[in-house]
């Protein structure tokens, strides 16, 4: 008797929580196939390389804002790498045990979670304000400030796993530590480390908060990063708002873009983590 | 407690004369008093039971400990007339240019086998490509690893099985051409044919440099060593040639942790 209810406590509980997966996972393909389906009929070539057209026309793209999400994404890279590199070494080779140390870790930790909007606020005051003007300068500080964290922490884990002997070993052959960080240890940690670097574009990729006070957007081709910069994020959001069919078409197609590249770098870092871990 | 004692052979010259030799991890004193000599072209084997103080005082030698915060020396390690452990004396890197060391785990460096072996050659000298390789080849003979090796010198160190790791890291330090070699457990993570093949190169590189080996295993002091230093609590209880040590032992301690009665 009691055996049997527990069976059918079991089963119920099995069905409950196969069911929930199941959702999760239906959710999940409903909104990428949606993407998928309504984004793909919106590329055509000239979504490449075409500037955007007025409303209810049935032509242009949104070239401006595909180059500009990149000009401002690989300039926030350039920015956020050597300062969370240099971070995220300090953290593991120099400020494991120190308060210092610790309080870094422990606001680095805060940073990741801010919300996004509170650091395009942010950015909005520092730059925005003093300089007058709307800049793609501005986006790409408020993404690099995003991607610190991400790409610091990362960093620190991944020197940690690297074994203590490997830095003796260097270091007994009379050379200074920081040799032994480029030429040995960042050797050995370099596949992690890079997919720190990548997850934190993938995180940035898709941001439109921080954009939306900083780089703002901009209908035409951006001349120089001093000026408004055309973005994807930003332009989605403008066009998903406007009452137009064709500007709706282009915003899927924007989403489908943004998807789309989100996922060819993740599963780029995931490649990289299983050569990795293979070793 | 001092026990003091010249090698036998008074012929011998010696490549580092340890005096009074204190060393503290912070407040604790780990290290007492050790003093001895550590006779040129020979093996000297550190023997003891774990915590004994044996790798902290081989870690003085290339001074090792100083990448730690607290941990400092006291006392004197003279080679060629000049205090080791003195950085005004001799600045760490030179150290440890002249005195390489092996660890208990291999550790290949992640890149070719080649530039392994080449890592402290750049280091050190301005050396061309042509002597660079010369001088890879003439350090992988020196640890019996080329003929293994010579047909893959662009694969990674890390593909190597263990044994042969350890012997690159052998390799990696005698390209330096140090005048000694400090040896902190170096077989205890081999098997034993690799571990015969370390012994076995061990017996080769004594004619080239002085060697200093930390071991738990005694047989393999008592195989490859010429002088054996037994260590107990920080302290050196007894010091002299290994077939002495080995057969007559002058302390009952000594004895004791030899003969398997303790330790």
């Amino acid at each position: 008797m009691r055996m049997q209810r527990r069976t059918w406590t079991n089963r119920l509980i099995l069905f409950l929580s196969g069911s929930a997966g199941v959702l999760g996972l239906a959710m999940l393909v409903w909104i990428l196939g949606d993407v998928a389906i309504k984004g793909s009929s919106a590329i055509n070539w000239d979504f490449f390389t075409e500037l955007p057209a007025p409303p209810g026309m049935d032509e242009g793209g949104l070239a401006n804002a595909i180059v500009g999400t990149v000009i401002m994404t690989l300039a926030a890279t350039m920015i956020a790498v050597p300062f969370g590199v240099m971070a995220g070494t300090w953290l593991s080779e120099f400020g494991r045990e120190s308060r210092f140390g610790h309080a870094v870790r422990y606001v680095s930790d805060i940073l990741v979670s801010a919300p996004s909007i509170v650091i395009g606020m942010f950015v909005y005051i520092i730059m925005v304000k003093t300089m007058g003007h709307f800049s793609g300068w501005a986006g790409a500080v408020a993404l690099a400030i995003i991607m610190l964290p991400v790409v610091s922490r990362t960093t620190e884990e991944m020197l940690k796993l690297v074994p203590h002997e490997l830095r003796e070993a260097a270091l007994a052959l009379g050379a200074p530590y920081w040799k032994i960080m480029p030429q040995v240890i960042y050797r050995a940690a370099v596949s992690g480390m890079i997919t720190g670097i990548m997850l934190a574009v993938a995180r940035v990729a898709g941001e439109t908060a921080p954009l939306l006070f900083t780089a703002l957007n901009s209908p035409y081709w951006s001349e120089s990063m001093n000026e408004p910069m055309a973005n994807l994020t930003v332009t989605l959001f403008n066009y998903a708002m406007s009452p137009y069919d064709d500007w709706h078409a282009k915003a899927w197609g924007a989403a489908f873009i943004i998807t789309l590249a989100v996922l060819v770098v993740t599963i780029f870092t995931r490649l990289l983590l299983r050569k990795r871990s293979k070793h | 407690m001092t026990t003091q004692t010249e090698p036998k052979d008074t012929q011998e010259s010696i490549a580092l004369s340890v005096r009074g030799l204190n060393f503290y991890y912070g407040d604790k004193q780990v290290l007492f008093d050790n003093t001895l000599d550590i006779a040129r072209n020979r093996v000297t084997a550190f023997i003891g039971p774990s915590g004994c103080g044996k790798s902290t005082h081989i870690r003085t030698y290339n001074r090792m400990f100083e990448l730690y915060k607290g941990h400092r020396a006291e006392g004197e390690i003279l080679m060629d007339g000049i205090n080791i452990l003195d950085p005004k004396q001799i600045p760490a890197l030179e150290l440890r240019h002249r005195v390489g060391m092996i660890f208990q785990k291999p550790t290949p460096f992640p890149m070719s086998i080649f530039d392994n072996i080449a890592y402290g050659l750049r280091l050190h000298t301005n050396l061309g490509r042509k002597e660079i390789a010369e001088r890879v080849e003439k350090a992988l003979r020196g640890a019996a690893l080329w003929d293994e090796v010579k047909d893959k010198l662009n694969q990674p160190g890390t593909a190597l099985s263990g044994g042969q790791q350890q012997r690159l890291c052998i390799a990696r330090a005698l390209a330096n051409e140090p005048e000694i070699m400090l040896m902190d457990e170096p077989c205890s993570a081999l098997d034993p044919i690799a571990t015969a093949k370390i012994e076995e190169l061990i017996d080769e590189l004594k004619r080239r440099l002085t060697i200093v080996i930390v071991t738990h295993n005694m047989q393999q002091a008592a195989r490859v060593s010429d002088y054996t230093a037994y260590f107990y609590l920080g302290k050196l209880i007894e010091f002299g040639d290994t077939e002495t040590i080995f057969t007559a032992p002058k302390k009952q301690e000594t004895e004791d942790y030899i003969t398997g009665r303790f330790g």
